[in-house]
């Protein structure tokens, strides 16, 4: 199978350190490829660098066979490239319902529109209820994102991330601060859904890491020091001494 | 709209509408609600950029000036029909706000004040530099303008009605443009830059379609003005102007254009019953706009909706 998403050879310095170094991978549709690393090892800032939110020093992103190097975020979007942030990025003064309104508003025709006014649109409502159902929100569609608990405002992250029917998603951490039994419910939802789509995904939460990805990439000093199944990632020595412990 | 955010702006032109029969209908007081009127037009239009877009514009009067010095031009050359003067000035100012709108939106926060001032100063050097329009004097315009070739805005209640329907065509255009796919991301844009980008929409152009759009609702606003005093003079532009656009939008709370339609009337309102009690009345409306600054948060709609 082709790739959905081709990363070749990026590099990216922030003054002397070096926080990217020459990371080549690939993701094919239905597969879940988990970037894992310790703290500071780039994996925020390389989601940064697929996403457009920043330049690569060197380098190229491909996407569904486009070199989408130069473009920027809204234009990768607008692509089907679709980012959740590890800090929560929302709407605060829309309601949850609308956050995710905007994204298939993006998705659905010209937003040069004037006069209709938007929030009375049903078509973008239901497709919005149905994304925020998906993620076990609807009862709280009405509530501004400011007032959502920590909790929901990620699973609000994700059910904007899915309005915009992406072909690749990338997710930095989505499960950070949700607890056990949401943590359960959100790895069985994606793994119902990752045949729609690619996932790269950061993830700290090991076993989530194990049960959902199909490969898994250690990322050390913004180096992949190892890439491949997640057995022979759980047996690679080089990832228990840089990452996993030796206690697992 | 919600429903609360109608009724305020609909009392407001409910009250304007039986002003001039219960009192107000003598020539000084009408003047000084045709004013108020095209000052809430003014800040209406800035309100879309500074509320709607967080576009704080320093340089809105720029856009009244040019529609006014449209009007002056044309007059010069002896064309003072309403139908063509009015779409040749609100072009005119939205071609000025296209032009400048395309440089100032590249940049953000205190760059786009300072940006914004910048080519209202230029509008304002330009105009007092026109010796053929009167220069620093400015130029007194023979009579209003025919409208269809009737004479009808010289009557004063017809002056006012035009200037009350205008005004409330802004509310509601300014209203349905925030409420409106094109507002939401504008709003958006404006809450999390980042978040808007990141479901696909690039905010620039969007920014520049609201900054040509209000440049056209202040061009109109200057041919008001115009018609009003029956005169132009380029303290039309000045950034003083500016600045008490920007301070009606503020004063009167940002949450819609009801927010500046209050602070318009209320600032050009109070400002001439101060100086009616005194002749010292700045001392007075100074401290008055610091303390409505610090304590009213949310504008002075803010306060009726508590
Ligand atoms: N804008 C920046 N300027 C300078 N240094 C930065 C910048 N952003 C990140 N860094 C540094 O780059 C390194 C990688 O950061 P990054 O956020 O990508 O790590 P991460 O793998 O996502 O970490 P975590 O697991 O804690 O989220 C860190 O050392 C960080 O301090
Ligand atoms: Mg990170």
């Amino acid at each position: 199978m082709s790739a959905l998403l081709e990363l070749r050879g990026l590099s990216k310095r922030f003054g002397g350190l070096a926080v990217t170094q020459d990371v080549s991978l690939s993701l094919a549709l239905g597969e879940v490829h988990a970037l894992i690393g310790p703290n500071g090892a780039g994996k925020t800032t390389l989601i940064h660098q697929v996403s457009g939110t920043l330049a690569p020093d060197a380098g190229q992103v491909v996407f569904l066979g486009e070199d989408v190097t130069a473009l920027g975020l809204a234009a990768r979007a607008r692509r089907g490239l679709a980012r959740s942030f590890q800090i929560t990025c929302l709407l605060p003064g829309f309601s949850a319902l609308e956050n995710v309104a905007l994204a298939v508003q993006a998705r659905s025709g010209s937003s040069f529109r004037f006069f209709r006014p938007a929030r009375g649109e049903a078509a973008l409502n239901a497709r919005a209820m149905a994304a925020l159902d998906e993620m076990g929100l609807a009862a709280r569609a009405g509530v501004p994102a400011s007032a959502l608990s920590h909790g929901e405002k990620r699973q609000l992250e994700l059910a904007i991330a899915l309005a915009m029917e992406p072909r690749v998603l990338l997710l930095d951490e989505p499960l950070a601060g949700t607890g056990a039994e949401e943590a359960e419910r959100l790895i069985a939802l994606l793994r119902g859904l990752k045949q729609r789509f690619g996932i790269l995904l950061i993830e700290h939460d090991m076993p989530a890491v194990f049960a959902l990805a199909d490969r898994i990439s250690v990322l050390a000093q913004g180096k992949v020091i190892a890439s491949g199944t997640p057995d022979a990632i759980r047996a690679d020595a080089q990832v228990r001494a840089a990452y996993l412990g030796d206690d697992e | 709209m919600r429903w609360r955010d109608a009724s305020l702006p609909l009392l407001v032109f409910a009250a304007l509408a039986i002003a001039p029969f219960i009192g107000f209908g003598q020539g000084h007081a009408l003047t000084l609600l045709a004013r108020a009127m095209i000052f809430g037009m003014a800040a209406m239009s800035l309100s879309l950029l500074v509320g709607g877009a967080g576009l704080v514009s320093l340089g809105h009067a720029a856009m009244l000036g040019v529609g006014a010095y449209a009007v002056v031009v044309l007059d010069h050359a002896g064309v003072t029909e309403a139908l063509v003067v009015l779409p040749v000035a609100v072009l005119a100012a939205a071609l000025f706000a296209l032009l400048t709108g395309a440089v100032a939106i590249r940049t953000s926060g205190v760059h786009f004040i300072m940006i914004t001032l910048a080519f209202g100063q230029m509008a304002f050097f330009t105009t007092s530099s026109l010796a053929i329009y009167g220069g620093d004097d400015g130029y007194t315009l023979f009579s209003r303008m025919e409208v269809a070739g009737s004479r009808f805005l010289e009557g004063r209640l017809a002056f006012h009605f035009t200037c009350l329907a205008l005004l409330a065509g802004t509310w509601l255009l300014v209203q349905a443009l925030l409420d409106s796919r094109f507002g939401r991301v504008l709003r958006a844009a404006q809450q999390n830059e980042v978040r808007a980008q990141a479901v696909g929409f690039a905010p620039y152009r969007y920014r520049l379609v609201a900054y040509v759009i209000a440049g056209a609702i202040g061009g109109m606003a200057g041919v008001l003005l115009s018609q009003a005093a029956e005169f132009v003079a380029p303290a039309y532009l000045t950034w003083q102007r500016s600045g008490d656009l920007l301070f009606m939008v503020i004063l009167g709370g940002l949450a819609g254009p009801h927010g500046a339609l209050v602070g318009a009337l209320a600032i050009v309102l109070i400002e001439e019953w101060l100086a009616e009690l005194t002749e010292h009345w700045r001392m007075i409306f100074g401290p008055m706009l610091i303390l409505c600054v610090f304590f009213l948060r949310g504008g002075l709609v803010g306060l009726l909706r508590r």
